[in-house]
């Protein structure tokens, strides 16, 4: 079943096509992974599918969830559906996070929206939801601040934040980038955990080829805001592809592998 | 807390508390006790020295004591200062949300009418309105706050477009939050700081607008004591009498000079970038 349906989605700022006629699916429970180079409108195209794109952009084409078209539909409409049925989780861990709101406020915040719960159970379920995402002494952590909290810890809270009302899609932008290398695993890890458990469907953004295998199956390739492949993991390991995506993975492997005669080779 | 710790940790925020409630304490006393009655024309001891008679500051021609209308008048001083503050912190926070999380044609008229209307002397407007509705402390009061108001307005424009723009308002959107939330949670706590700072610099500003439209004879009744009436009333004497005039001139002065260093040590407290690390 298509729980997410994204039809000839263009999206134009100040002139530029920064968006071009993107068009996929995905399926429920599925796990895609989307993947392209800086400014290849990765991040436009999730911002465009739960409409909070800057106001001075237009945007055209389809966006359904659940066969209901998004685009169009009035921002109050919109904000129900917004962290109930489609969440997001965003890249900086360190400023998703408002600096004068206790933790345990702000897990509970999409509780009190959407589930109309009472400041004391919206509080248990909190304490709930950072045990849940491993955060330490949850009792603590709650009633702390976020500047008290790791990077890894805040995204942590961000992962719960999101999937607090159980959404049926979420939307992952980059969510590992800014997190070093041995943190990155353990949220990949929770987050594929938690997506399974809660049989939701993953929609997972990078530029990193390396994180993308341990969580999608799935993947879609982006290039100067078109869609240029769907393929997927397996695909990819049998060396079928399209040439902008051998050249990601080529990218990838310098900077994994550097030879010492590669130009390319990351350092 | 912290800030009030901070303040007491700087010779220009001790100066500026000292002074803000020095004003509050006069008034607060003027009001139950003054030496003598602030009114009360005595012309048996008129123009009397300071200390003579028990005046300690003197007495003016009608024999005024000069001291006792000094702390009446704080009375004025203090009034217009906290009203002004809290009419410009009204007007200045809706312009400036009415600038901001509005469609954008709203938007772009109400930064038009800031700008139109900051080119608009505050005294000005003082004037226009006491021509209308008389002169009053009200009016100037309403004029204060309102023309303050404005500059309040495009400074908290700024704070709130650059909090409007951070993930974690993008993130509050993403759950699903009204707008009306986003300002209640998001966007009002995180400019408080700045609108604390700004507050306190308009109370200066207030006082200061409250004397000159007072002396100018567009303020406050000249039957009520107030600071810029006694410099009104005393200037035509000032060659022979300098010292009444010098009296509510220094306390004009003292009491701005505090509040707005009271304000930049407010700044400096609240700043994190300029807060030392403790």
């Amino acid at each position: 079943m298509t729980l997410l349906e994204i039809t000839d989605l263009t999206v134009r700022i100040g002139g530029k096509t920064v968006v071009d006629g993107v068009s996929f699916a995905l399926e429920a429970g599925e796990r895609l992974g989307m993947i392209g180079e800086s400014g290849s409108g990765k991040s436009l195209t999730a911002l465009a599918a739960i409409g909070l794109l800057p106001e001075e952009a237009t945007v055209t084409g389809s966006v359904r969830l659940h066969g209901r078209e998004l685009l169009g539909l009035p921002d109050r409409a919109l904000a129900k559906i917004r962290g109930e049925q489609l969440a997001m989780v965003f890249q900086e861990p360190m400023t998703a996070l408002n600096p004068l709101m206790r933790i345990g406020k702000q897990l509970a915040e999409p509780l009190r929206l959407h589930r109309g719960l009472s400041r004391g159970a919206a509080r248990a379920r909190a304490i709930e939801l950072a045990d849940k995402v491993g955060l330490p002494d949850p009792d603590r952590i709650v009633r702390g601040f976020p500047h008290q909290l790791s990077g890894g810890q805040r995204q942590r809270v961000g992962i719960a934040i999101a999937l607090a009302c159980e959404p049926a899609v979420l939307i992952a932008d980059e969510p590992t980038t800014a997190l070093d290398v041995t943190v990155q695993a353990e949220i990949l890890a929770l987050l594929r955990d938690l997506v399974d458990e809660q049989g939701a469907s993953l929609l997972f953004i990078t530029h990193d080829l390396a994180v993308l295998s341990s969580v999608v199956s799935g993947l879609v390739v982006l290039a100067d805001g078109k869609l240029v492949e769907r393929t997927d993991i397996a695909a990819l390991a049998h060396g079928r592809h399209d040439p902008h995506t051998a050249e990601l993975l080529r990218a990838a492997r310098a900077a994994a592998f550097p030879t010492p005669g590669d130009p390319d080779a990351g350092s | 807390m912290t800030v009030l710790r901070a303040l007491w940790h700087k010779p220009t925020g001790i100066f500026g508390m000292v002074v803000l409630l020095g004003l509050v304490l006069a008034s607060v006393v003027s009001w139950m006790w003054t030496p003598f009655d602030p009114t009360a024309t005595d012309p048996d001891h008129a123009w009397l020295l300071p200390f003579a008679n028990g005046h300690l500051l003197g007495t003016d021609r009608l024999g005024h004591d000069q001291f006792s209308q000094l702390l009446a008048g704080s009375r004025e001083t203090l009034l217009t200062a906290i009203l002004a503050m809290l009419i410009a912190g009204v007007v200045g926070i809706l312009l400036a949300l009415a600038a901001t999380v509005t469609p954008r044609w709203i938007g772009a008229t109400v930064v038009q009418l800031i700008d139109i209307l900051i080119a608009f002397p505050v005294l000005l407007l003082a004037m226009i309105l006491a021509a209308v509705y008389g002169g009053s402390t009200t009016t100037a009061v309403v004029a204060i706050g309102i023309g303050f108001g404005v500059n309040v307005a495009r400074v908290a424009r700024g704070e709130i477009n650059a909090v409007r723009g951070t993930d974690y308002v993008l993130a509050a959107q993403a759950c699903g939050a009204s707008t009306g939330r986003i300002v209640r949670r998001h966007l009002l706590p995180n400019i408080a700081p700045t609108l604390i700072v700004q507050l306190s610099l308009t109370m200066a500003l207030a006082v200061l607008a409250e004397a000159a439209l007072t002396y100018l004879g567009y303020g406050t009744s000249p039957n009520t004591p107030s600071w810029g009436g006694m410099l009104a009333e005393q200037q035509a004497y000032l060659a022979a009498r300098p010292l009444l005039v010098i009296w509510p001139g220094l306390a004009v002065v003292v009491t701005v000079l505090g509040l707005n260093l009271l304000g930049d040590a407010l700044r400096e407290a609240t700043d994190p970038r300029l807060r030392d690390v403790s």
